[in-house]
């Protein structure tokens, strides 16, 4: 009696009509996505020659650049400094590991990759964290938003991304940070809202005003919190890697891809090891940075 | 006797209320409000009533006690002090202006420099160590750090922790950690501090030292200080004033021998039965006024006439201005007339014991009791003002 009301084509219609505003926006806001495309390619392009030994284009001086001994040599200064001797240790293991496996210089691609979503997320997320702790309604809104962006698979960000800003390493990037936002808003949010609440109310009491009380009492003391967002956004970044490589973005995830579209089992395994080897580092780095501060404080 | 002079006030409370909820000024529009149960407003508007047309005074230098139970409005009622919580209506004056009126500017300036306040569980910041945590107040102010560290460590020494600047709030223990509380409320040398139940968390031992030196600081700085407890024997010790609250409302105020000899009804009556009334009363309610007394110029002969005729083995001699110089036995007495002293002066034991109006019957016990004369009672310029016998004292620890 009734048809199956696929016919109405609902659906079809919808999509045509989201198509209509991406293409209304690309040609709308071109000059927004050329100069966020320009901003991202700064950020990114040098960083990366910085971290493979090359020397930087865009304006820096031809002397700069680091050569791989003292990209290891940094890197586990840093984690003996943060983490303590077994991860520098561990550090110099993977870096090692990476170098003789040869993939070192995919992974310097990725790490500049992740560093930049990283840092570009940082300065989105957090202010919108911060907004989101301040106001109930903000965090009402916002709730439901950041739901529906951690269960959207992966792949769907990469075709906004694509009409946006064309193949390459921008939509990449683009990508990755609406895929690792989220956790940095939440944990900020979160932090934010678990300061004691008579603390909050001493600070408050002696006179601060609403920038001193951010700055002074709520931001340190959500640190451990913001730092843990920091760094599952990073590890959702990594996460990305082989998925944006489909679109533009060098690095491990090209070994991943050309092992698959190649049937070389052995390439694209090293490539995800790679990938691993990489979150492991970054991960206990990261997260001792955060704990060091909170063991102090409690 | 000195004629006091009205005190000059610092915070006037009148008719304040709170409900908390998002439709509050205009709820307390609405008559039946002003009359309904704290249950009835919850469950026709989900509103809670935290005050309800609370009035009070708090005379300069003076320590004004609020208790009451769990729920019962006091935190509500100190925070509104400084605008912690915004009132729904009602005025708080302090030093005459009318603090609910004051733009955000206005109340952060007021903050910094009329009132501090000292919290339950210390409210310290935890990233910050003792010294920056005393000079907060100062810190958000612009001050350099080299001054408001000098005035932190000035303070600190003061509550005996100058050695212990640079120990972060988590290594000290709880009464310490409130000894940094308080050094933070009086780094800003405010006129007010409001302290809410600052001793609640601590040890009973502690809590009696932290007391002590409570009302031995209070007698250097002479703040105005709001004192929330819900511990009647701190009330009793420390409060000049007393309120006792209840579901919002104030529903008696007066001084502790007020609240313990009259209790309003009986939800006070129950705050007070545990008390010892010697706690309380101080030695002026049960003194009497001695049958006679001898005047100074009084020969020993006339002075044995009255003795006797009165009855008494015992009397105090006085002075012309009432001023009390010692006292007579009626041996004393006789043998000043054997040897013919021309006044009673002469004879008189001078050493006589001897209390103050104000003192409370508690701590004149023991010296009540190991004398077997009556003891005199004077006022601050040593004039008599009546006398104390063993029986008034059996009997007021008796009736309590
Ligand atoms: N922020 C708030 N929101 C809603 N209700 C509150 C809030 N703060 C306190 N109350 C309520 O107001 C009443 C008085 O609380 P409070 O002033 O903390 O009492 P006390 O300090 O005497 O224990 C209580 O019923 C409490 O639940
Ligand atoms: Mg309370």
């Amino acid at each position: 009696m009734f048809d199956f009301p696929k016919n109405l084509e609902i659906g079809y219609q919808l999509s045509r009509l989201m198509d209509g505003w991406v293409d209304w926006v690309v040609i709308n806001f071109d000059p927004l996505f050329r100069a966020i495309n320009a901003g991202v390619l700064a950020l990114l392009v040098p960083l990366e020659k910085f971290l493979m030994g090359e020397p930087l284009s865009y304006g820096w001086p031809q002397w700069l650049s680091m050569p791989w001994w003292l990209v290891i040599g940094v890197t586990v200064y840093i984690a003996w400094r943060t983490a303590g001797r077994n991860i520098a240790i561990l550090t110099t293991v993977l870096f090692l590991l990476l170098a003789i496996l040869g993939l070192f210089d995919f992974a310097m691609q990725t790490l500049a990759i992740t560093f930049t979503a990283t840092l570009i997320a940082i300065a989105i997320g957090l202010p919108i964290g911060i907004f989101g702790a301040k106001s109930d309604k903000m965090d009402a809104i916002s709730r439901p938003i950041l739901d529906a962006m951690q269960t959207m698979p992966s792949f769907v960000y990469l075709v906004p991304a694509i009409m946006l800003f064309g193949l390459g390493k921008t939509p990449a990037v683009m990508a990755t940070v609406i895929y690792a936002i989220p956790p940095l808003i939440r944990l900020t949010n979160l932090g934010i809202r678990q300061v004691d609440k008579e603390v909050v109310e001493a600070a408050i009491a002696f006179g601060s005003t609403s920038r001193q009380l951010l700055t002074k009492v709520q931001l340190p003391m959500a640190k451990p919190t913001i730092m843990a967002g920091i760094n599952q956004c990073i590890m959702m970044a990594l996460a990305m890697v082989v998925i944006c490589s489909m679109i533009g973005a060098k690095g491990l995830g090209i070994e991943v891809m050309n092992g698959i579209a190649r049937l070389e089992v052995g390439r694209g395994f090293l490539g995800g090891l790679g990938i691993v080897m990489m979150a492991i580092m970054i991960d206990r780095i990261t997260q001792s940075v955060g704990k060091s501060r909170e063991s102090k404080v409690t | 006797m000195a004629v006091e002079s009205a005190p000059d006030i610092r915070i006037s409370v009148r008719n304040l209320w709170k409900l908390f909820g998002n439709n509050d000024k205009a709820l307390l529009q609405e008559d039946w409000v002003k009359t309904a149960s704290k249950a009835e407003i919850q469950e026709k508007t989900g509103h809670v009533i935290a005050m309800r047309e609370v009035s009070f005074e708090v005379a300069v230098g003076k320590v004004f006690v609020v208790m009451g139970l769990s729920g019962s409005g006091k935190s509500t009622l100190v925070r509104a002090l400084n605008r912690l919580v915004e009132p729904s209506d009602g005025i708080i004056e302090i030093d005459g202006e009318d603090i609910l009126q004051y733009d955000n500017e206005q109340i952060i300036a007021f903050r910094r420099k009329k009132i501090g306040m000292v919290f339950q569980h210390y409210g310290l910041l935890p990233h910050k160590n003792v010294i920056d945590n005393v000079a907060y107040g100062l810190e958000v102010q612009g001050m350099e750090q080299l001054e408001r560290h000098k005035i932190a460590s000035e303070i600190l020494d003061k509550v005996g922790l100058s050695s212990w600047e640079y120990s972060y709030p988590y290594q000290l223990s709880g009464g310490m950690q409130q000894r940094v509380g308080i050094a933070r409320a009086l780094a800003l040398d405010p006129e007010i501090m409001l302290m809410d139940e600052p001793f609640s968390g601590l040890d009973p031992l502690i809590r009696r030292e932290m007391q002590d030196e409570l009302i031995t600081l209070q007698a250097q700085v002479q703040k105005t200080i709001v004192f929330i407890t819900h511990d009647l024997d701190e009330a009793l010790k420390l409060g000049d004033h007393i309120a006792i609250m209840r579901d919002g409302a104030i529903i008696q105020q007066g001084t502790a021998e007020e609240i313990v000899t009259k209790p309003a009804d009986g939800y006070v009556k129950e705050f007070v039965r545990d008390i010892s009334k010697t706690k309380v009363l101080k030695v002026g309610s049960i003194m009497k006024k001695p049958k006679a007394t001898i005047q100074e110029s009084q020969s020993p002969a006339e002075a044995l006439q009255i003795m006797k005729s009165e009855g008494l083995d015992y009397t105090f001699v006085v002075a012309e201005t009432g001023e009390l110089l010692g006292a007579l036995n009626l041996a004393q007495v006789e043998s000043a007339v054997e040897k013919g002293f021309e006044t009673s002066n002469r004879a008189i034991n001078k050493s006589c014991p001897r209390v103050l109006k104000y003192t409370l019957i508690d701590d004149v016990i023991p010296l009540v009791a190991k004398q077997n004369t009556p003891v005199a009672v004077v006022n601050d310029h040593g004039i008599l003002l009546g006398e104390i016998e063993q029986s008034s004292v059996l009997s007021s620890i008796a009736s309590s």
